[in-house]
């Protein structure tokens, strides 16, 4: 019910955008949410996109999981 | 797939359960919860309790808005759709939930009700647009995720115009299930350690919400994305908490979720709906400030009000042990019905319809493994 996946915004217009869900084009509402840009990734949920991925914090998160590796002696 | 294959990437996932396996201290178990039926869909289906060392328990939570709605507001649901000239729009996950005596939505439109499932509430607003001379009703569920589409939707209607249009509220808060979780009496209780929050619920309420329950409880409450790299990293984090005795709010998805959330999404929210005093939910009884209604501005499109479908408490199915199960008090394979009566073809109850529930999550994944429940 709360799933919501990241697709890719291909096209804009006012509020509506145009996604690729892995490939799967779609027509989602960007009502809920400012500033979306073509080229940005963001989280769709019930044909609404609630968020924008934020690629900085997505390069840190998989940083911090690369720094757990440990060294075999 | 970007932003989510490498969350299933299995190299991270065991460099994750490594440093967990290094991290757990002996001598004590660390009982953690995953409030949302995502959460226990991605534990399931990637075998992450396989990963995770012995005194390492997950524990189901009730996170699942399907799971949690008393067959009393479904019943109301059902007899709305079968009102003469009524086009009941539902999100698909609702229509196969069976009552107790075994009627659902989908049977209401074998026998000739016009139910509908839609994708979007934008599709029940295209719905009432094409059929003026009918009445559309929505039937608006889940929790904070899924508030501002029907907020959307509502504003929409009424700048449109759109009178024969309304929606059926049954929206539920996640900081008000937390909070009855972590306060349940002693001789009900299941001991948490730890909680990992909601992803896309935190997307649009920000990690603030929980501050106060962390402080109050003394739990640690780490939110964490959907995928199975994320909970490991959560479980991670809220081992660390553990074993340093820290209760704090930490933010594992920080690619998606911020401490403010979704500001917008909250904005028409707080335009659109009113808390309601309480809300029954399943499993977990009555619960103050849980649940929401349409604001007094848009009291016109209460389908509550506009149709006169009273509530009337119905009962669970016998035998049906959904509601210890979303308390995190039973496992589906501690339900007599489990995998007998109760299947996803012929569902007993909603923990095995819903696609997040537990006992579906059990079917699907888990039956037929020696590992408990």
């Amino acid at each position: 019910m709360c799933l919501a996946v990241p697709a890719e915004v291909l096209a804009l217009a006012g509020e509506t955008a145009t996604v690729s869900l892995g490939g799967i084009r779609k027509t989602i509402s960007v009502a809920l949410l400012d500033g979306v840009a073509v080229g940005d990734f963001v989280l769709v949920h019930v044909g609404y996109a609630l968020a924008r991925i934020d690629e900085t914090e997505a390069r840190n998160t998989l940083a911090a999981i690369a720094d757990l590796r440990e060294v075999s002696p | 797939m970007r932003h989510i294959d490498e969350y299933r990437d299995r190299d991270r996932a065991e460099i994750l359960a490594a440093a967990i396996a290094r991290e757990v201290r002996s001598g004590r178990m660390y009982r953690l919860m995953e409030f949302c039926g995502g959460h226990t869909h991605a534990i399931y289906r990637y075998g992450l309790q396989d990963l995770l060392p012995a005194k390492v328990k997950m524990v189901h939570g009730p996170g699942c808005p399907v799971c949690v709605l008393p067959t009393g507001r479904l019943d109301m649901a059902i007899r709305m759709a079968r009102l003469p000239g009524v086009i009941l729009c539902s999100y698909a996950d609702m229509v196969r939930v069976p009552t107790a005596d075994g009627d659902s939505l989908l049977k209401a439109k074998a026998t000739g009700a016009d139910v509908r499932m839609v994708y979007s509430t934008a599709d029940a607003l295209a719905i009432a647009e094409a059929n003026p001379d009918r009445q559309v009703i929505f039937f608006a569920i889940g929790f904070e995720t899924t508030a501002p589409a029907t907020a959307q939707a509502v504003v929409t209607a009424a700048a449109r115009g759109l009178r024969n249009f309304s929606v059926f509220v049954n929206h539920v808060l996640t900081p008000a299930a937390i909070g009855a979780i972590l306060t349940a009496p002693e001789s009900d209780a299941v001991r948490i350690d730890g909680l990992i929050g909601p992803s896309h619920v935190s997307v649009v309420i920000g990690t603030a919400p929980y501050t106060a329950l962390a402080a109050a409880h003394r739990r640690p409450i780490v939110v964490a994305g959907f995928e199975p790299v994320d909970v490991l990293q959560a479980v991670l984090m809220l081992i660390r908490q553990c074993n340093e005795g820290r209760f704090m709010v930490e933010n594992q998805y920080v690619r998606a979720v911020t401490a403010e959330g979704n500001r917008k999404a909250q904005a028409a929210m707080a335009e659109v709906f009113a808390r309601r005093d309480g809300f029954v939910w399943r499993g977990l009884g009555w619960i103050a400030d849980s649940a929401l209604c349409l604001a007094p501005a848009y009291a016109g499109f209460d389908a509550e009000a506009r149709f006169a479908v009273p509530y009337r408490p119905q009962p669970e199915a016998k035998a049906c042990e959904c509601p210890a199960i979303l308390r995190g008090q039973k496992r589906p394979a501690d339900c007599k019905l489990f995998a007998r009566a109760c299947t996803p073809q012929t569902p007993r109850g909603a923990c095995m319809v819903s696609p997040e529930g537990a006992c579906a999550a059990h079917y699907a994944y888990g039956r037929f493994r020696t590992v408990a429940a």
